[in-house]
């Protein structure tokens, strides 16, 4: 068991001081891209918190979907095949569950403020 | 700032090329890409000052651009047909020669106005220009689709099944699974067009490329990825929700809606242009944005540009397959 600061605390407190000290000492491209810089530690730090569910969440629902085992990776791999070689209908709509769920997941993620996963018509509503 | 190495020549250029200019000023870099640098400067003389642009190979050298990006005198030539068919354009003013040891490119007239997308879509001095550059974007398109493609002869033709293939191999090669890609090909390669005429396209209409002031568009910029392919590319393009920037449910840029797009192309004399086409290529233009982050992400893992930003935008891939979803499942499963 490592010790104290969690990967995510770390992370965080990276990101905080590129924001908070880093970012106002600097100019042009270089304040860019520390402002790159802290939103790509944004996003390790939301896969820290929500990538294991996210993809346990989308492991299981590959199971499912294709009725074999494997990697998360085979699964991908094997669903990729089988939609490029018409083994699944387009119009399946548990294809289209899966991938509605699993991209929203990538999405929180990577990209929460992005208008197209903002406005999805297949988020929860709350 | 020390003076560009190459603005001595710059200068000599310029003032055998254009009457009236004697000296250049404020010579500065706007932007840079791998395959062009963009400067802004001066042109002065007894009578005044001549806000300029110069558009040229970085370092002055040709290189190899991109397999889909045309020589920078092509794109003289064809932004100068483009302003005889009244397309709004910054006007060319000279193409470099090789004696004038500056490399490929040309210099243009600077137009003022704004290309950030935030703010044209935002800001209160738009607020009048907005209602309007739907139609006024279609009727640019007509225009442009409407140029006479025989006038230059070194355009690449790709019709939409050699780009569907052409980017499918490029996604090949990642070897990367993306099972929302997959659903998006097999969508694309159903419905591919049997395309009758294809024209002279643009090749990245979109916010970016657009000068826009409070009187609606004011010029075309960056016209390096034009091509001859199915005109409906191009209005396509525009409505990919990545170029609405944030503004979601004004399918066109941010700013308008495909009726309007449509009726503008219309009236300028665009033919057949139908909002089903636009949605082929809405989808189209969406993938190919999403494998382009996966290319430049290629840039980062493959050690040819190791910036963060390089590295970070392979995952903004992602925003493209939640607007494929969207477009593809536009009604929740029950």
């Amino acid at each position: 068991m490592m010790d104290q600061p969690s990967s995510l605390e770390l992370v965080t407190a990276v990101r905080e001081f590129i924001e908070k000290h880093a970012m106002p000492e600097l100019q042009g491209r270089t304040a860019f891209h520390a402002r790159v810089a802290a939103n790509a530690l944004a996003v390790v730090a939301r896969e820290l918190e929500q990538g294991p569910k996210a993809n346990a969440e989308e492991y299981a629902h590959l199971k499912a979907l294709l009725g074999q085992d494997g990697t998360l990776d085979e699964l991908n791999r094997e669903l990729c095949h089988r939609i490029r070689t018409n083994g699944v209908a387009l119009d399946d709509p548990a294809l289209a569950n899966h991938l509605a769920r699993t991209t929203l997941a990538k999405v929180a993620i990577d990209q929460p403020n992005y208008s197209g996963f903002q406005h999805s018509p297949h988020r929860p509503t709350k | 700032m020390s003076q560009p190495d190459f603005a001595p020549a710059l200068e000599r250029a310029i003032t055998r090329a254009m009457a009236g200019i004697t000296a250049i000023t404020d010579l500065k870099r706007l932007s840079g890409g791998a395959s062009q640098e963009t400067w802004s400067f001066d042109g002065t003389g007894a009578n005044g000052s001549t806000p300029l642009i110069l558009r040229r190979a970085p370092y002055g050298k040709p290189v190899q651009r991109s397999a889909t990006a045309v020589p920078l005198a092509t794109e003289a030539k064809v932004i100068r047909l483009a302003e005889k068919a009244g397309v709004p354009v910054p006007p060319v003013l000279y193409v470099l020669q090789d004696t004038d040891d500056l490399g490929p490119g040309y210099i243009m007239g600077r137009v003022e106005g704004e290309t950030i997308a935030r703010k044209i879509l935002r800001d209160a001095e738009f607020a009048d220009a907005r209602p309007k550059l739907a139609r006024q974007c279609g009727r640019i398109l007509a225009k442009i689709h409407g140029l006479d493609k025989t006038q230059v002869s070194d355009l690449t033709v790709v019709p939409p099944r050699a780009q569907f293939d052409q980017y499918r191999t490029i996604y090949d090669t990642y070897d990367y699974p993306h099972p929302v890609f997959e659903v998006a090909f097999k969508w694309l390669e159903q419905r591919l067009p049997e395309t009758s005429e294809l024209t002279l396209v643009h090749g990245d209409f979109r916010h970016g490329n657009l000068m826009i002031g409070p009187d609606g568009v004011r010029a075309v910029l960056d016209w390096e990825l034009t091509h001859i392919g199915d005109p409906a590319e191009d209005l396509g393009w525009i409505c990919v929700n990545s170029w609405r920037f944030g503004e979601t449910h004004k399918v066109v840029g941010g700013f308008g809606d495909v009726v309007d797009l449509l009726a503008g192309y219309a009236e300028a004399g665009g033919r057949n242009m139908t909002a089903e086409r636009v949605k082929f290529w809405e989808m189209f233009g969406t993938l190919k944005w999403g494998i382009m982050c996966m290319t430049m992400y290629q840039a980062f893992a493959g050690g040819t540009d190791r910036s963060v930003e390089r590295a970070a935008i392979g995952r903004r891939s992602s925003e493209t397959e939640i607007d494929l979803v969207n477009l593809l499942f536009p009604k929740v499963q029950p």
